[in-house]
């Protein structure tokens, strides 16, 4: 990370006027630092394996040749590719066509407003396959190529793809705001669809998808891992809160089964998460299991093709009717939940056990309508109808030494429109609750810049341009009210946020909201905690001698 | 560059029905045959490109939310129905304001960076303008398209009366100035201009793109040209339109050439039309991200195409790490499976 600039200088060299050439003639930079390492042959092999006609071409290769060792009808696979799902999605179809390059979307991109670069804006990512589908597909387009803005498929097209596909998180933010919501992320699914066909993927999702489909969860950690890490949570419960919480694991005959993203079981900040879900279960005393099986909520196969997507949602059925639960609860997660709602009933309703029912809190007796098809209720609304229904004892004062605002993550936002549900929560465990400003929350939120699959090292610097507008907004409540904590309900985000506040907004940590849950709970009259979950001192609290490191903490 | 080109080749389409009927005098030809070919081929065109969209399939249903869902307690909750709608109908009150009030437009903001006291600040404000003009030139559009049905309609209908007398309220000049005359020229001045003054719009415009907007101008002050400057016989025109929808076809004396020149730019315009991003006009009613309720976790909806996929089975998953399984003490629903498979 040493040459990445000051945040600063970054700024500064942002320049919103086009370069002089036009954008077909714009040759593209392919050195290191634009682009995300390719699959691993190992795991884009297995994955062909179990999924035959979606991945293709195994091989080594890189980026920065010139030679991408594409098979030699790579131009047939990507075109019958394409026509195939011209057919299949109206979506595609219909946004290839309609756009009338108005540009209502070309600010809108956190890419763009980042980094300047044309190709960045919404509308020009899609020309990059548009320009294809003129080219290529329509009568118009193969008579006056150029005038119509059109293209034939090239090696060249494909390598350009490559990057500009693989610099899309699918936020959706630019769907919002185009007149006839052409989604862009729904077009950077396709071309990534089209993109997997001739092997041409990256290995943060690669990896991801062939470990989750194999072991559960996307780092591959195998059962047993599972069950140590888990139980090291529940130490690190018990050193706060002086009681040992219950996290059962694979068991049957419980009512419901609790799924959340793996990022929340072994990495910094997620655990504070996790450990958060686990205190209030047992606070409750549900009926409750989870599953190493389905031990990740997430879905990398979102960032490749349908196909794989179905295959790894379809596990937390399967494993729901094994265990023979009644219903999901589902923890924080943002492409968790923008496949659970927009997706999953319709890939995989069928597989539903006649075991499973529309879920009803056990607590409160609260049917969750809203589920009944998925039969998934998302954490935040269970813990807010707890809280209306006064079920938990909370203490925010507990929270008083953070001043919280919250990250809206663009999954839950702009494909549920779960807005107030985790606000209703924070305010309930914490006094000190901040806004950012309007235009980069709710519906308007602005991406981390690492979502689908592209929070990895090797293209930070992208992603820190990526992440100035959100940073900027939480930089200016930082200074204004003096905000420390931003919490959100993903745990991607969880992980990307915080190199972006170390840049962006300094100080500024980031967190779960169940972990402020887990901190404001009182589990029984009189109780005292010194430290919150991270064991940070308490107000009050402070001169106690800290300088114990959590177990778990050595392989994360 | 891809500007010039298409003023260029409005201008040639200018100059084709000026000799087509000033020098050679084919008027059957430019005031009967173009006119009614190019209807057919707009109207065939337009039909099958709408359904060529609705042929493919909607696997899934992908509407992007623009506010709170419907949440499990309403009354804790309050759904924004038009813009995260559950129910046919709220998305049918999407749809209407999206089509009508290009509501999504409404929404525009403006990104700048700033200093301010030595530190970034990146501002976003609400910019209007795009969508005031926008409205402005398709409600004008549409206005003047109504207005023309007087000339096909025999008796005139008593509400293009009043849509008339409302376009010419003010009063100004005579013939009496229309509105909406001066609102399609305003309105696509702005587009064009905004294409050509915004460098980023600027460079995302195609020739496409600016050739429609150089045509429906030229087809606008044509049409302008015959009312307030050349003051064209009315009388004589109708009976030439009425002609054509009743299919005696006929020409009359007297009619200016401009008239065929506005008639042929109207022609090419309605060919142009299916082939083109014009078609947004019924594109917009068919974008899945739109024209669908957010319920998919309330109702089942079924993908034509879903494929049979299964996931990674359990069984194989316990077989694979069953001996670490039952050293670390979770159940196995196959004993076996804790002996290692040597
Ligand atoms: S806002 Fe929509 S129509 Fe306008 S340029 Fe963007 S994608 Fe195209
Ligand atoms: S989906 Fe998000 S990242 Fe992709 S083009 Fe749109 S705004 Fe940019």
């Amino acid at each position: 990370m040493s040459d990445i600039p000051k945040a600063d200088e970054l700024f500064k060299s942002i320049d919103y006027n086009p370069p002089a050439t036009g954008w077909m003639e714009t040759p593209v930079d392919f050195s290191p630092g634009h682009w995300c390492y390719p699959g691993k042959v190992e795991k884009v092999q297995y994955m062909m394996d179990k999924i035959p006609g979606v991945f293709g071409n195994p091989r080594e290769w890189s980026p920065d040749q010139a030679d991408w060792k594409l098979p030699p009808n790579w131009k047939e696979i990507v075109m019958n590719g394409f026509r195939e799902r011209l057919h299949k999605y109206r979506s595609l179809q219909v946004f290839m066509d309609i756009c009338v390059r108005c540009g209502a979307c070309a600010d809108k991109c956190h890419f763009f407003i980042g980094s300047g670069d044309p190709k960045n804006m919404p509308v020009l990512r899609a020309e990059l396959m548009r320009s294809i589908y003129r080219g290529e597909f329509t009568l118009a387009g193969k008579i006056l190529s150029k005038l119509t803005g059109s293209r034939v498929m090239t090696e060249d097209v494909l390598k350009e793809w490559f990057i500009y596909f693989y610099q899309c998180t699918e936020c959706r933010r630019c769907s919002l705001f185009c007149p006839y919501g052409i989604d862009t992320a729904e077009i950077t699914m396709m071309a990534r669809e089209l993109m997997h066909l001739v092997g041409l993927n990256i290995n943060w999702i690669m990896e991801p998808v062939s470990n989750c489909n194999m072991t559960g969860n996307h780092l591959g950690i195998q059962p047993h891992a599972f069950k140590d890490i888990v139980d090291f949570m529940v130490d690190d419960i018990e050193e706060v809160t002086g009681r040992k919480v219950k996290a059962p694991l694979n068991e049957k005959g419980h009512e419901i089964i609790f799924i959340t993203p793996s990022g929340d079981v072994f990495a910094d900040p997620g655990i504070y998460t996790f450990m958060g879900y686990l205190m209030l279960f047992d606070y409750l005393d549900l009926d409750y299991t989870m599953s190493t099986y389905a031990s990740e909520g997430g879905n990398f196969g979102l960032f490749t093709n349908s196909e794989a997507m179905k295959k790894l949602n379809a596990k937390m059925y399967a494993e729901t009717n094994r265990l023979g639960c009644k219903w999901i609860l589902g923890g924080e997660c943002g492409h968790m939940w923008r496949v659970i709602n927009q997706y999953m009933d319709t890939m995989n309703g069928n597989l539903q056990g006649s075991q499973m029912t529309t879920p009803k809190s056990p607590i409160t007796g609260t049917v969750f309508e809203n589920s009944a098809a998925t039969k998934m209720v998302h954490i935040t609304e269970f813990t807010a109808d707890l809280i209306k229904h006064d079920k938990l004892r909370l203490d925010p004062s507990r929270n008083d030494h953070l001043t919280v605002t919250f990250h809206d993550s663009c999954n839950p936002a702009r494909a549920m429109g779960l807005l107030e549900e985790p606000r209703y929560v924070l305010k309930a465990v914490c006094n000190n609750y901040v806004e950012m400003p309007r235009g980069t929350t709710r519906e308007e939120t602005f991406c981390c810049a690492g979502g689908s699959g592209l929070n990895t090292e090797e293209i930070m610097e992208i992603r820190l341009r990526g992440g100035l507008p959100r940073g900027n907004a939480l930089r200016y409540v930082q200074d204004k009210n003096n905000v420390n904590v931003m919490a959100c309900i993903c745990a991607i985000d969880r992980a990307t946020l915080v190199p972006l506040a170390d840049y962006w907004a300094p100080g500024v940590t980031i967190a779960g909201v169940h972990e402020l849950v887990g901190n404001a709970l009182v589990f029984e009259e009189g109780e005292e905690r010194t430290m919150d979950l991270r064991q940070e001192p308490l107000p009050g609290f402070e001169d106690e001698d800290d300088n114990w490191t959590p177990p778990n903490m050595e392989d994360a | 560059m891809n500007a010039l080109y298409s003023l260029l080749f409005v201008f040639l389409l200018v100059l084709i029905p000026l000799f087509g009927v000033g020098a050679a005098h084919m008027k059957t030809f430019f005031g009967v045959c173009v006119p009614t070919t190019a209807m057919i081929i707009f109207v065939v065109g337009f039909v099958w490109k709408m359904l060529k969209w609705a042929r493919c399939a909607v696997p899934f249903r992908i509407p992007t939310t623009g506010g709170q869902q419907q949440a499990y307690d309403t009354t804790m909750f309050k759904q924004n129905k038009w813009d995260n709608p559950s129910t046919g109908a709220q998305t049918f009150v999407r749809m209407l304001l999206e089509v009508f009030a290009f509501r999504s437009l409404f929404r525009n903001t403006k990104v700048s960076l700033h200093q301010v006291d030595g530190k970034p600040v990146v501002a976003y404000r609400s910019n209007k303008w795009l969508w005031l003009f926008a409205i402005v030139f398709h409600y004008s559009f549409f206005i003047v398209a109504l207005r023309h049905l007087r000339l096909f309609l025999e008796p005139i209908p008593f509400f293009l009366h009043g849509l008339e007398f409302v376009d010419g309220i003010l009063q100004i000049g005579a013939p009496v100035m229309y509105l909406t005359d001066v609102g399609i020229v305003a309105g696509l001045l702005f587009l064009a201009a905004r294409r050509l003054y915004d460098s980023k719009i600027r460079y995302i415009s195609l020739v496409t793109d600016f050739f429609p907007v150089f045509l429906i101008l030229s087809v606008a002050l044509s049409g302008i040209y015959m009312r307030y400057f050349a003051k064209v016989d009315v009388i004589a025109i109708k009976e030439l339109t009425m002609g054509l929808v009743t299919f005696h076809y006929h020409i009359p004396e007297g009619i200016g050439t401009a008239f065929y020149v506005h008639v042929f730019l109207v022609s090419t315009l309605m060919v142009y039309f299916p082939f083109s991003k014009l078609m947004h006009m019924g594109g917009v009613f068919l974008s899945p991200t739109r024209n669908l309720p957010n319920d998919t976790r309330i109702r089942h909806h079924e993908n034509p195409w879903n494929p049979d996929i299964k996931p990674h089975a359990y069984a194989d998953y316990e077989k694979e790490f069953g001996p670490a399984m039952a050293e670390a003490g979770l159940p196995l629903d196959n004993p076996e499976n804790a002996k290692s498979a040597e």
